[in-house]
Order: C-alpha cells, then sequence, then structure tokens
C-alpha cells in the first residue's frame, strides 16, 4: 500500500461490502429470527420476532415431525445428485471435444453451448413441457413411427426433472471443465505417452485428475442451486416428485405460512453450508493460482 | 487410434448440441403454426406475433423487465468492479476473506432462498424505517443487483488478472491519484469484461422468476412472472412467438458481442 | 558541500516474516547514474520502489531534494519510474502515453502538445506518436516508456531493469543510447539490474546488495578491483579465492597461509595475525609466465575453453583447488597457452591479489 491511498481503499472496499452486508447477509439473519415465530393472520403474516415471548421453535418441530419435509429435502438431494452425475456425464466429453477442436472453432463452439442460457430459462423449460407431453411432440414422434401405442408418460415424474436440470445446467458443467481443460500442459500427456501410457489410460490418469477442479465446481454448481430448484419440478414435475424449493413456495405462497417457509429455508441453508464452503475454498484457491 | 476417438467425440458433441437446441428450435418453428395445438400443423402464420404485439400485459411486463434489468445490471457493475479491484489488486487486507465469501455464496445459492430471504428483510425493513413501503421496481432491483454483483465480479476479476499491476503503479507515479488511475486507465482497460458482465447480470434479471415472484409486489409484474402463469396453464402459442423473438435476441447479442470482443481481446 | 539529491537513512522494508532491505543508508547525489547490482532476492527492485513511492519502508526515511517523502504519495513524489515490462498505457497512443503525466499536472494542452514532440525526438521516435504500443516493436516500446517517464522533468529517473526484456544485440545499442540521454540531461538515473556488465558499463557507482543490505559501494574499477568481500569478488566478474590464515605483515602487502603457501596481497584494511582471511585474484591477472611474481604455484591444466578473445585455463593446484587463468588471443601475442594435462606454473603479482575478511 501507498502513501494516501487508505481513502481510496476504504471507499473500494466499503460500497460492495455494505450492499452485501445489507442485502446479502442481512436477509439471512432476518430469515432465522422469522423462523422462530408462529405465523399470524395479520400484516405482516406472523409474530413478531422482537418479544421473546413469541420465540419458539415449532416450525421446526414441524419439519422434523412432519414426513413431507424430510422426503422431500431427501429427494430433492437425490435428484440433484442424479441430475448433476448425468450432467458430468454430457458436459466432461463435451468440454473435452471443445478443448480438442482447432483454435479458431473453439470460441465458436463455446458460444454455442452459451447462446441457449441467454434465452429465457423458463421458456427453455416450457420447450420441454411442449415436447414431454403425452400430447407432445415427442409422444407423437414415437406413435407416428408405430414404435408405441399409448403414450409414454415422460412427464410430471422424476425422468421430466432430471431431463430438466441437465438440459438447463449443463453450461454451468461445461465451462469449468473446459477452463480446467484448457489450462492443462499438453506437455503432461506427451510426457505420460513417452512414458509408455497408452491414450486411454493417460486419459483416465493424467486428464481426469488434473481437471479435477474443474469437474468439482461444475458439479457444484449445477448439485447445490439444484437441490432448492423450484421451476424445473413445479412445470416438469409431479405429485411424485416433491422437491424442498416446491414446498417452501408452497408454504410461502399457497398456505401464507412465512415463517413455515423460513424455516425451510434455513433448514436447507444449514444443509449447503458444507457444499457452500468448499465451493468458496475451490473459488479462492482458482483465484490464487 | 486417435482418429477413432476424435470421432466419437465429435458425434458427442453434436449429440450434445442437438438436445441443447432441438426443443428451442421446435418452439420456433411452432411459433409460426397457424394451429393452436401441437399434434396439429395448420400452416404457416405470423398470427401468434401478432397477437403478442398486441397484449398489453405482456408488454407491460415486457417494459418493467427491461426497465429492471438494465438499473440492476448498472448497479451490479458498478459494485462488481469494485469489489473485483479490491480482490484482485489489494492483497492482503481485512475483510478479504467475508467479501470471497459473500461473493461467491450467491453463486449457487438456491433462488427459493435467496427470495425469501429478501422479501423478509425488505417486510422487516418497511415495518421498522418505513422505507419500502411497497414493494416493487426498486426491491426488484435491489435483488437483482445483488446476485448480479456476484457475477460480475467472477467476469472483472478473471479479467483483470490478466492485466500487468505495473500499469497501474505506471499511472500512479505519473501523478495519477487512485482514483483517477482507477478511472483513467484501469476501467478503460477492463471495458470488455464490464460489458460481459453487465450484459450476464442483464440477462440473469430478465430471466430471473423465483426471486422476482418473492420481492415484487402489486402492479410490479415481470415478464417472466406473466410467462410462468400462462405456461402453467398449458400450451401457449404467444409464448412460442415470444420465445422465438428471445432466441433471435440472444443471437444477435451474441454474434454482436464476440465481434466486439475479439478486436479488443489484445488488451 | 551540497546537499546529495536522495538521502536513504536506516530504511528497512519487512514483508511478513522477511526483511526484503534491512536497514539501507545511501545517498544518491544530482547527476548520478547509479546502479544497485545484486541477485535475485537481494533487494534491490524493493529499495527502488520504496524510492518511487510505491511501497512505505518499515523503518527510516527516505528524503529526496530535502524533503522528507514519509507522508508522499508515488503521484506526489519528483521521480518517475521506467518499469521492468514497460507498463504502457495499451489503450492510448504513444502520444497519449507521454502526455499522461503532463495531463495529471493540469499543463496546457499546447504545452503538452509540444512537450510530447520534445520527447518524441529524445528518444528518436518522431512520427510515432499516433501509434498504439500493440504495434511497437520491444526497443521502441522501451524508448516509449522512458519518454514518457522524462516527460515530467523529473529530478530522477529510476529504472526497474531496463534492458532486460531486451536481446543482445539491442541491449548493447541501449546501454550506449541510454548513457548518452544521462549525459545530455544531467538527470540522476538510478537503475536496478542483476547484470554486471551492464552496471559497469553505464553507472559512475554502484551498490552491490544482497539480503538487504549494501555489501559494497563504489565505483565499478573500485568494485571490481578491490571488492570488499567474497560475495562482491564472485558476483562481478569470476575470482579465485583461496582461504587462509593471515600471518603478519611485509610493508603494505599482508602475509597469507594458504594450500601451504605463504602469499602476499593488498590489504585494504589492516587485519591482525592469525585471523581468517581469503584472497581473491582476477583470472586475467593470472599467468603462466615467469614474471618474477611473488606468488607462485604449480599446478596440472585440467580444462582449455576458447572463448574467442581469450581463452579460460583451469589449472588444478595442490590441496585439489582449482585456479582459473584467462589469456587474451590477440594474434600476434606471444602468451602462453598450455594445453590440456600439461604441467605449468601460475603467479600473479602481490598488487594483483586482494586481501578478504569476509
Amino acid at each position: 500500500m501507498t502513501a494516501g491511498s487508505r481513502g481510496f481503499r476504504f471507499s473500494v472496499i466499503s460500497a460492495p461490502m455494505l450492499w452485501l452486508a445489507a442485502f446479502f447477509l442481512s436477509p439471512f439473519v432476518i430469515v432465522f429470527a422469522i423462523s422462530l415465530v408462529a405465523a399470524s393472520d395479520g400484516q405482516p403474516p406472523f409474530a413478531s420476532p422482537l418479544l421473546m415471548s413469541n420465540l419458539t421453535f415449532d416450525n421446526y418441530r414441524l419439519l422434523v415431525g412432519d414426513d413431507l419435509y424430510a422426503f422431500a429435502f431427501g429427494n430433492s438431494v437425490r435428484i440433484a445428485a442424479t441430475s448433476t452425475v448425468l450432467c458430468l456425464l454430457l458436459g466432461y466429453p463435451m468440454a473435452y471435444a471443445i478443448v480438442r477442436a482447432p483454435q479458431a472453432m473453439r470460441n465458436g463452439l463455446l458460444l454455442l453451448v452459451v447462446l441457449p442460457f441467454w434465452t429465457s430459462f423458463l421458456i427453455r423449460v416450457y420447450a420441454w413441457m411442449i415436447l414431454l407431453r403425452p400430447s407432445g411432440l415427442i409422444n407423437l414422434a414415437l406413435q407416428g413411427l408405430g414404435v408405441i401405442d399409448q403414450p409414454l408418460p415422460l412427464i410430471a415424474n422424476q425422468f421430466a426433472v432430471h431431463l430438466g436440470i441437465v438440459y438447463s445446467y449443463l453450461p454451468f458443467m461445461v465451462l469449468p471443465i473446459y477452463a480446467a481443460l484448457e489450462r492443462l500442459d499438453p506437455a503432461l500427456l506427451e510426457a505420460a505417452f513417452d512414458l509408455g501410457c497408452r491414450p486411454w489410460r493417460a486419459f483416465w490418469r493424467v486428464t481426469v485428475p488434473l481437471s479435477a477442479p474443474g469437474i468439482i465446481a461444475g458439479c457444484l454448481l449445477v448439485f447445490i442451486p439444484a437441490v432448492g430448484e423450484f421451476v424445473i419440478p413445479d412445470l416438469l414435475g409431479g405429485p411424485d416428485t416433491p422437491m424442498i424449493g416446491r414446498v417452501l413456495w408452497t408454504e410461502f405462497f399457497s398456505n401464507r405460512d412465512w415463517p413455515a417457509a423460513a424455516a425451510v429455508a434455513t433448514a436447507l441453508l444449514v444443509a449447503l453450508v458444507g457444499p457452500i464452503v468448499v465451493f468458496q475454498i475451490l473459488e479462492r484457491r482458482g483465484a490464487e493460482s | 487410434m486417435t482418429g477413432r476417438r476424435s470421432w466419437l467425440l465429435i458425434v458427442w458433441l453434436a449429440f450434445g448440441f442437438a438436445f441443447l437446441y432441438v426443443p428451442i428450435l421446435l418452439l420456433v418453428l411452432y411459433s409460426f403454426n397457424d394451429s393452436r395445438l401441437v399434434t396439429v400443423w395448420g400452416g404457416f402464420s405470423a398470427r401468434w406475433y401478432v397477437e403478442l404485439a398486441r397484449n398489453e400485459r405482456i408488454q407491460e411486463a415486457a417494459a418493467l423487465s427491461l426497465f429492471v434489468a438494465a438499473t440492476s445490471a448498472t448497479v451490479a457493475t458498478a459494485l462488481g468492479s469494485l469489489a473485483a479491484l479490491a480482490l484482485g489488486r489489494f492483497g492482503r487486507f481485512r475483510l478479504r476473506l467475508p467479501m470471497t465469501a459473500m461473493l461467491a455464496a450467491p453463486l449457487v445459492m438456491p433462488e427459493v432462498i435467496t427470495g425469501l430471504s429478501l422479501l423478509l428483510l425488505f417486510v422487516t425493513l418497511g415495518q421498522a424505517i418505513g422505507w419500502p413501503t411497497q414493494r416493487g421496481f426498486a426491491t426488484i432491483v435491489i435483488a437483482h443487483a445483488t446476485f448480479g454483483l456476484a457475477y460480475v465480479t467472477v467476469i472483472v476479476q478473471a479479467r483483470l488478472r490478466l492485466l500487468d499491476p505495473a500499469i497501474e503503479e505506471a499511472a500512479a507515479d505519473l501523478g495519477a491519484t487512485p482514483w483517477r488511475s482507477f478511472l483513467t486507465v484501469t476501467l478503460p482497460m477492463l471495458a470488455p469484461a464490464l460489458l460481459a458482465g453487465w450484459l450476464l447480470a442483464f440477462t440473469l434479471s430478465l430471466d430471473d422468476l423465483v426471486i422476482a415472484s418473492f420481492t415484487s409486489g402489486p402492479g410490479a409484474t415481470t415478464l417472466p412472472m406473466v410467462i410462468y402463469s400462462s405456461v402453467r396453464l398449458g400450451v401457449s402459442p404467444q409464448v412460442n412467438a415470444l420465445a422465438s423473438l428471445f432466441v433471435v435476441a440472444a443471437a444477435i447479442l451474441v454474434a454482436a458481442a464476440s465481434r466486439f470482443i475479439k478486436p479488443g481481446a489484445g488488451g | 558541500m551540497t546537499q546529495p539529491l536522495i538521502r536513504i537513512e536506516g530504511v528497512s522494508k519487512t514483508f511478513g516474516d522477511t526483511a526484503a532491505v534491512d536497514g539501507v543508508s545511501l545517498e544518491i547525489g544530482a547527476g548520478e547514474f547509479f546502479a544497485l547490482l545484486g541477485p535475485s532476492g537481494c533487494g534491490k527492485t524493493t529499495l527502488l520502489r520504496l524510492l518511487a513511492g510505491l511501497e512505505t519502508p518499515t523503518a527510516g526515511r527516505i528524503v529526496i531534494d530535502g524533503v522528507d517523502m514519509a507522508a508522499v504519495p508515488p503521484w506526489r513524489r519528483p521521480v518517475n519510474t521506467v518499469f521492468q515490462s514497460y507498463a504502457l498505457f495499451p489503450h492510448m497512443t504513444v502520444a497519449g502515453n507521454i502526455a499522461f503525466g503532463l495531463k495529471q499536472d493540469g499543463m496546457a494542452r499546447t504545452e503538452i502538445k509540444a512537450r510530447v514532440e520534445e520527447m518524441l525526438d529524445l528518444v528518436q521516435l518522431r512520427g510515432y506518436g499516433g501509434r498504439k504500443p500493440n504495434q511497437l516493436s520491444g526497443g521502441q516500446r522501451q524508448r516509449v516508456a522512458l519518454a514518457r517517464s522524462l516527460a515530467k522533468r523529473p529530478k530522477a529517473l529510476l529504472l526497474d531493469e531496463p534492458l532486460a526484456a531486451l536481446d543482445r544485440k539491442l541491449r548493447d545499442q541501449m546501454q550506449v543510447e541510454l548513457a548518452a540521454l544521462q549525459r545530455r540531461l544531467g538527470l540522476a538515473f538510478i537503475f536496478v539490474t542483476h547484470d554486471q556488465d551492464e552496471a559497469m558499463a553505464l553507472a559512475s557507482r554502484i551498490a552491490v546488495m544482497r539480503d538487504g543490505h549494501i555489501e559494497q559501494l563504489g565505483s565499478p574499477r573500485a568494485v571490481y578491483e578491490t571488492p570488499s568481500s567474497r560475495f562482491v569478488a564472485d558476483f562481478l566478474g569470476r575470482a579465485n579465492v583461496l582461504g587462509g590464515r593471515v600471518a603478519g605483515r611485509d610493508g603494505a602487502f599482508l602475509l597469507l597461509e594458504a594450500s601451504g603457501m605463504t602469499l602476499r596481497a593488498l590489504a585494504p584494511v589492516d587485519v591482525s595475525p592469525g585471523s581468517e582471511a581469503w584472497l581473491a585474484v582476477r583470472p586475467e591477472n593470472v599467468t603462466f609466465e615467469d614474471r618474477g611474481y611473488a606468488n607462485r604455484m604449480s599446478g596440472t591444466v585440467s580444462a582449455v575453453a576458447y572463448v574467442g578473445g581469450v581463452s579460460n585455463f583451469e589449472v588444478e593446484v595442490a590441496g585439489g583447488m582449482k585456479l582459473r587463468a584467462t589469456v587474451s588471443n590477440r594474434a600476434g601475442d606471444a602468451s602462453v597457452h598450455p594445453p590440456l594435462g600439461a604441467d605449468v606454473h601460475v603467479s600473479w603479482s602481490a598488487e594483483a591479489g586482494v586481501l578478504l575478511t569476509r
């Protein structure tokens, strides 16, 4: 730090920090506080958390006691996890293919991967709605080709939700993996070949481990938000695919039970703290290299 | 041996792209379908575009969404560039760890959590200090700017890392105070990243359903909110038309951005 | 006696646990061409940055032209820096780069234009004002960096490894130009380098640095011919260093018992008998001929390297030690060039050897 730069540094640091403290951090404190009171009929529809007498753990007891929440939560984690794996299986070879492409094509290919992302997320999920419905295009095509007689249940089930998540989050998987692969020194692979390692094994023993930071980042970028995903299970899922994001939404908008929703949010946040911290450490390490 | 493997990779990549694009392209196709139903092709027609053009509800929502997106993207870019500067140039400073943490978390935080927490903040704030009296434009902008800020920081920081720190030292050495140096030397060099960050924040804002639903209020309906309520009820041909417009706009934007960024990449 | 332009008084700079600069005191006069020389990590660049104001000292003070620089930020100091990477502003033209510092001072537009032209002339880049840095070669960029820093007519110019990024030919050429420029402008030039040839060629005074402090301060000749320590002797050029014990005095020379012999050396300081000491002698002063020199050893030629203008020999003497001798290959020169494996005598005069106590 030079002389005379203290004021500048103070302004530069405090502007974003104050904003984040006010609009990112403090909301979490408030969520926790409101999860500790009961719902009411007034405006706002909850008792004041400032009165000690209003504080209660009832909302959390509800979460623990009612199977719906536990099931929804477990379901969310499971679906998010399998979707992440599927996304990885689809996305890794794509990233690898782009890295192997001639330099001139790479930017174009990356843009093609990112372009769907620039169109509306909602609309893309809606597109799958049209494709997957019993009267949708896929069933239409299959029936038309004579492959099936009755429409397949492709929507309002786990299949559709997985499909939706993989589809929507694919760019988030491809980009970090591409970045990690691009940074790889090709000389490392050449050294492996030189030492007698055949290409397929070299891939598993050199390329994949060295692209691990990208893989982990991609998986976290898909898994964590997918756990709390709302739109996809709402539009593509059905009664047998309860997910915690939907539960929270329903508690809030349909049941008007804000404290319950707050409790769900807090519980979800606590559950995700582990992966989020891992992600932050990864980001920091990536920034320092 | 490698030949066979590249063939496989190309096929996989093509499949991946098909997977990504076929649904969108089908939407575009069906936006020209005269019939309302997907099962029937009623002939080529632009009637849904005409109806879309007459749909006031959608137009109002679109205008609001664009305005919100532009405002929140601008706020996000301003704050994000400051955050990126701090993280990229200030070395170790006392609040570094909390800042990094608070900038990484929004990138992965489920939207329902962010949305709910911000809403509760606004409600509590309204009770405590009287503002905001009503949720709407301002609250959505604040919400979108907050997560946009995290994305902008990533993009700007990535670019800042590639710039020679000696350049800013040279500016100081030649007589520029830190603010002058930031405004006349650093920011111009970061221009492509600032633009990319702004566009990303703009898109994320335009696209957001969940957070807007939580933080908006009566009279402030964003485009995604309108689309969502249409789409829940089933197929909506006007939404198909809207989808095509989105695709065309996105394609134009991306094409323009790539042509703009490439020549300036020398830096 | 006039005040020196720059006074560095007991300056230290610590980063975490390590002291990059450790209690350095130094005076530099206006118009000096001064070199900070040393291996990487010795603190020379940190010291330069402390002068520029890009770092603040942990202890001590820096006075430039009578003014204590303690609270003075880099943008208000009367010195300017040429950075190793040149650090030209990529989004501005050459003229824009040069004008930058003048704009910060609020100079009038017409004056700025005139000064920029003057600077372009000075570095022989007339007509290049409209180009952008990425359209210039390395050597041209360096000149722009020079012009940019000189535009404000600083009291001293600080240069951080100015020639490191240039290839051999360009470097030699720039050395000559830098020297001419400095003479013409009469400014103090303070430059950092790890290249001892460069330091000796350009500087009027050299500070040899090591581990954050100054090992020796002096003219190139003084530092080369009378090094004050083994480090300095070995860092500037090559030196033969023989270790032993001081045996006594003989007039102006000290006697050293080393390698089983008694050697005579010049002793800049008096050393008590019995203490550990070393003798340093440059290879060019070691000869195979018999000239009646006081210091004489016998051995076998263990290596010969013909490098064009000279030949470098390695002679293994008693005790396994290898002495280096450099012999000129001047045409018509009758100097002895013994072949590999030959038994030879090597000798050097008493005045050629320097006694070192550390």
